[in-house]
């Protein structure tokens, strides 16, 4: 056995060891992905491989001190192997400026706002959360959505009696189905497009159209599912629209106009970023030291707010993937493939978003296309033009909406059913899968005919 | 210690543990918390409290369930957490009460009047016990008593930082088997009442 095969058996067993033990949560997983992290440097890399330089292209530290990271304004296509620096700068970024918009109470001042625009009428809210809770999902991420929706919608539920648990499912998917539309709607995208080098705008016009045509699906789907549900009233309703005003929700009103022109200000950022050639890292700095300086001494407080741990798992987990990509285990999934599909391209296709789908509704979706980006990319070696994007495209919305399949399939859907939990109402594994499956089958069905009917006249297939 | 008392009860599946709670509540005329409590909860949250019964005391399945900070999709863990709630409320309120399981020593560790126990019990004497109150066969009573036992570890282990019956993490460890259920009840009210005066001397 040589030196290349132990490494890659190697690579392969510190990366299911990885995927057991984020399952299994017995340990927490940014100890998890960086320990198998280090592993894979010491082990692979260096005992097997006896290669320093993976492992600098592993941690990719380099790339940090590169102007195009910062500016891109070359052409280079897809960037290079390793810890994708950029996703993680950005997330941190987000991260600081939602905890900001938190901090003021903008999130609950915008349900609020919205319910009462609906005379806080119950199957109108449920339409307008739906369509909120993916809107918002496009450009934050789907847990402080869903963290702040689905709180706002326990607290209706208890004033208004209706029962929580179905708009709660609804919101949850949408979320979900909102973060596939946009590059950094949700950390699979982000991956996907900060290795691929592909833009906002990119992501909008190609699985923003297909979540758009599924939105409408989905709301439709939902409230027939849930009508009779939410037509039921739970007691007799004793407050009046006076009661219910959304400027409480305000806790400091300069904070709340700064944090809105931030949010207002990356949003503009992250749409125009392929014409100003600012990369998302940039933007995730920019964002972030804005909304710090606007925040004053509350600064610190935000900073401590911050998930490093989630920061941190990213970086593990992106060494790992390497580990696999170094030793050319990914090519030899990308042969897998080849070979199952005969080559055709509509096959291929249907096997990652299918594939992407069922995997992410059992584990977490972020490993999974880390792992499955220099998949496609191998893929797409020999095919027709164009033909990247659309394995990338199949990949995003597997990735994003399989994990909507079951309760553990993503973080909003954890998130969603522990705010519901915490108020009393239990959402289990056969009430969750029971709206969340169809609704599931359907978008990734969906998908696939959008994505073969459009790329397959435009000959990408 | 102040007025106030808290005495936490955990105990073996066949032991009489819930029984020499229910006495000792008796004996010093305070309320007695044990799945009671879930009652309660649910007439506070307007919610069926069968909602909560089946899950209680009982450690969510690994493969079923994920974490993503401090939330979770576990029921399990919702359910004990809104009863970890309910006891310090109670305790934050200065009121006395004893407590059946539910953690209960570990989440009101910090409460200076507490006193936690553990009864435990001879294999065969619990065995007669549950055999006779659940109408059971020896196989089945040994059988139930195993598996409850086992439930009530993994559930206990994953909240507190010492293990289930190690005799460290409790103030007083008692054979019920030895005394009968009626004189460890004493034996307990004796002992929370020397504390008591040992507190106010």
């Amino acid at each position: 056995m040589d030196a290349k095969m132990i490494a890659q058996i190697m690579a392969v067993v510190i990366f299911i060891a990885m995927f057991v033990l984020i399952v299994l949560d017995k340990i927490e997983r940014e100890y998890v992905t960086l320990g198998c992290g280090i592993l894979t440097l010491g082990l692979v890399f260096g005992a097997c491989l006896q290669d320093v330089g993976a492992i600098w292209r592993t941690l990719n530290i380099q790339g940090i001190f590169t102007v195009d990271f910062w500016y891109q304004i070359s052409e280079t296509g897809e960037s290079g192997t390793g810890v994708n620096w950029a996703t993680i700068i950005f997330i941190a970024g987000m991260m600081v400026m939602v905890e900001g918009m938190a901090r003021v109470g903008f999130f609950r001042w915008l349900c609020m706002k919205i319910a009462k625009i609906v005379h806080f009428k119950t199957i109108p809210i449920f339409i307008t959360f739906m369509i909120m809770s993916s809107i918002l999902a496009m450009f934050i991420d789907s847990i402080t959505v869903i963290l702040f929706l689905a709180a706002v919608t326990v607290e209706l539920a208890q004033l208004l009696k209706f029962n929580p648990v179905p708009m709660i499912l609804a919101e949850v998917f949408c979320a979900n189905l909102g973060g596939s539309a946009t590059m950094c709607g949700d950390p699979p995208n982000i991956i996907i497009g900060t290795s691929l080098n592909y833009s906002f705008l990119d992501f909008v016009s190609n699985t923003g159209l297909i979540a758009a045509v599924s939105l409408v699906v989905v709301v439709i789907y939902y409230y027939f599912v849930f009508r009779k549900e939410l037509k039921t009233p739970t007691g007799k309703v004793t407050v009046t629209e006076k009661d219910l005003d959304p400027s409480k929700a305000i806790t400091d009103k300069t904070g709340f106009i700064v944090s809105s022109v931030i949010f207002l200000c990356a949003v503009v950022l992250l749409v125009t970023h392929a014409q100003t050639h600012l990369t998302v890292a940039f933007i995730g700095v920019f964002i972030a030291v804005v909304t710090l300086a606007a925040a004053g001494k509350e600064a610190v407080g935000l900073l401590k707010k911050v998930d490093y741990k989630t920061l941190l798992f990213f970086v593990g987990l992106f060494i790992v993937v390497c580990g696999l990509e170094e030793t050319g285990i990914l090519e030899l999934i990308a042969d897998f493939i080849k070979n199952v599909s005969g080559g055709n391209g509509y096959v291929m296709v249907a096997i990652i978003l299918w594939v992407s789908a069922i995997a992410s509704a059992v584990v977490d979706n972020i490993p999974f296309a880390a792992t499955m980006v220099p998949v496609i990319k191998d893929l797409s070696l020999g095919g027709p033009a164009g033909f990247l994007a659309v394995l990338a495209w199949g990949l995003s919305m597997g990735t994003d909406i399989g994990g909507s399949a079951t309760p553990i399939g993503a973080s909003a859907n954890v998130v969603g059913i522990s705010v519901a939990g915490k108020a009393g109402h239990k959402i289990g594994w056969g009430r969750y899968c029971k709206s969340a499956i169809p609704a599931t089958l359907l978008v990734v069905l969906l998908s696939m005919i959008i994505i073969f009917i459009r790329y397959g006249k435009g000959g990408c297939l | 210690m102040t007025d106030q008392i808290i005495v936490t009860i955990s105990r073996e599946f066949g032991s009489g543990g819930h029984e020499i709670a229910v006495k000792l509540a008796e004996k010093l005329g305070i309320s007695m918390y044990d799945r009671n409590m879930l009652e309660e909860i649910a007439k506070e949250k307007n919610i069926d409290s069968e909602e909560f019964h089946s899950w209680d005391e009982k450690k969510g399945n690994p493969l079923l369930t994920r974490r993503i900070g401090e939330h979770t999709n576990s029921w399990e863990h919702h359910v004990a957490n809104m009863q970890f709630d309910y006891l310090r409320e109670r305790a934050a309120a200065g009121e006395s009460f004893v407590a059946v399981g539910r953690c209960a020593e570990t989440v009101l560790k910090d409460n200076k009047n507490l006193v936690s126990v553990f009864v435990l019990g001879d294999s065969e004497e619990k065995k007669r016990r549950v055999m006779e109150c659940y109408h059971l066969d020896e196989a089945a009573a040994m059988t139930k008593m195993k598996r409850h036992d086992r439930t009530r570890k993994q559930y206990h282990n994953q909240y507190s930082d010492f293990k289930w019956g190690t005799s460290r993490g409790y103030d007083l460890c008692i054979n019920s088997s030895k005394t009968g259920v009626e004189q460890c009840a004493d034996l307990i009210e004796f002992y929370v009442k020397q504390r008591v005066k040992q507190a106010v001397y």
